[in-house]
């Protein structure tokens, strides 16, 4: 890893100073950031952590949303939003394992925008709002393809409101050496209308699948998603796991499941 | 380089860190605390896990900077305090829990940490806590028996599939 100087700031203001300067890259929780440091593949020459910055930290709900700090780790999602948002709270458990859960945070999963990243699936699934230090970004234009956000230089994630839905289901479909979703599908289903969003599958990232959406609208069961055919495999992620076929055929079998497990 | 102070398994210790030092390089090479194993280096083993104020992470996966002012617990710190094993440990013994020992020390920690959360899991639980800590040894099926021993379940009926 090549050296760099780490700085702790404790409020969003010096965080957001800090990163003014040149070549200086937002430290989340590190589970993504120092594996890709470690590969030489980053090279800042400041890293911002915002681990003491209790600001960004903390599951609160508000207007019929959950407001979740940009720096909220995965297992405290896992616990607090629970009673509130179980589909989410199921989604959060279940990324990576427990010490990855205790370090990983929500914002820098949002920012990374991995391909095969579950947080996505949620963050479009319920047409959140991703509020930075500068603005508020509607999910349907936050995620622009694989690692491709609309975040600006130096722009940290410093809350995400999820609607809370009458009721949602995220399915992964482990890949099984990395446990990232080959296949992700989360359905959430709101008083006026479904959303329907799948990660790990398209070449473009996360993506919303209309169809099964305007389907599940008219009949929120799992025979609904039965008479579609799959989304259409020729775009999606082809690697050694799973062929872009197989990956469109899971879409369709994880969408029916999740609906089922949600109903 | 910046100083660095923290707890560790209870004494306050403190010393010159790079930006880049990772905190089980502070731990084995500043602290010369060598329970603690790097395994991969890629985040992916658990040799490396340590409670970084009662909670279980991953030591190649977080600078030495960001552990400033915490309370560390490494497998150093879990004996009881005449120097006897503790309860997990001595059930990793008593029930062949460990060959080549490389991933003991994560294994421990992450036990420890499942323990605390839940004092009495059952296996499918303590296999799923076990996600991120990989043994190239036993097999698992040693561990998870020690550890349902270690919370005082009968492991009796844990067979070897
Ligand atoms: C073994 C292992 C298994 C995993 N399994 C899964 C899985 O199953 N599913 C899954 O979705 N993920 C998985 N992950 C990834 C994990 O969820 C990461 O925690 C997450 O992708 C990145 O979050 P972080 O807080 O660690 O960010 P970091 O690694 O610190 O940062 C990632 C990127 O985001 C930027 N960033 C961080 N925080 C912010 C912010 N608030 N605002 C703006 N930019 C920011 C950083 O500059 C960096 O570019 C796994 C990771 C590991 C190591
Ligand atoms: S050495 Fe830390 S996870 Fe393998
Ligand atoms: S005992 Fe050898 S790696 Fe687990």
């Amino acid at each position: 890893m090549y050296n760099f100087e780490l700085v702790t700031p404790s409020s969003v203001d010096e965080a957001v100073a800090a990163l003014g300067e040149e070549d200086a890259q937002p430290l989340g929780g590190g589970q993504t950031l120092i594996p890709t440091l470690k590969q030489r593949l980053a090279m800042p020459t400041k890293l911002v952590s915002l681990s003491r910055i209790e600001a960004l930290k903390g599951v609160k709900s508000e207007g019929g949303a959950l407001l979740i700090g940009g720096a909220t780790t995965h297992g405290t999602v896992a616990r607090e939003a629970a009673g509130q948002f179980p589909g989410l709270a199921d989604l959060a458990a279940h990324i990576g394992d427990p010490a990855v859960r205790n370090r990983g945070t929500i914002g820098g999963s949002l920012a990374n925008n991995d391909p095969s990243a579950c947080y996505p699936a949620a963050a479009l699934g319920t047409g959140a709002t991703i509020v930075t230090n500068s603005r508020e970004i509607a999910a349907d234009d936050y995620f622009q393809g694989m690692f491709a956000t609309a975040l600006e230089e130096g722009e940290i994630i410093t809350e995400v409101r999820l609607p809370i839905p009458e009721t949602s289901n995220y399915q992964k479909f482990e890949q099984p050496a990395s446990r990232f979703a080959l296949v992700g599908v989360f359905v959430a289903k709101y008083a006026d209308g479904v959303r329907v969003a799948v990660t790990g599958a398209s070449n473009d990232g996360v993506f919303r699948w209309s169809e099964a959406e305007a389907a599940l609208a008219s009949n929120f069961a799992a025979d609904a998603v039965e008479g579609l055919s799959a989304p259409d495999g020729s775009g999606m992620i082809s690697d050694l796991h799973g062929s872009g076929s197989y990956r469109a055929h899971l879409v369709k079998v994880l969408t029916k499941r999740a609906v089922a497990a949600a109903s | 380089m910046t100083k660095v102070s923290m707890t560790v398994n209870g004494k306050s210790v403190s010393g010159e860190v790079e930006g880049r030092t990772l905190l089980v390089q502070f731990l084995r090479e500043n602290l010369r605390l060598t329970g603690t194993h790097v395994g991969c280096d890629t985040s992916q083993c658990g040799a490396c896990v340590v409670h970084v104020d009662g909670e279980a992470v991953k030591a190649c996966t977080m600078f030495a900077g960001e552990a400033e002012g915490a309370q560390v617990t490494t497998i150093e710190g879990m004996a009881n305090a005449d120097g006897s094993l503790n309860t997990i440990q001595q059930a990793f013994q008593d029930h062949h829990g460990l060959q080549c020992g490389f991933c003991t020390p994560g294994m421990v920690m992450s036990a420890a940490a499942l323990l605390k959360e839940n004092p009495q899991p059952s296996e499918a639980e303590v296999r799923d806590y076990l996600e991120g800590n990989i043994c190239r040894c036993t097999g698992y099926h040693n561990i998870v028996k020690a550890i349902m021993a270690a919370s005082g379940q009968d492991v009796g009926k844990i067979a070897a599939e």
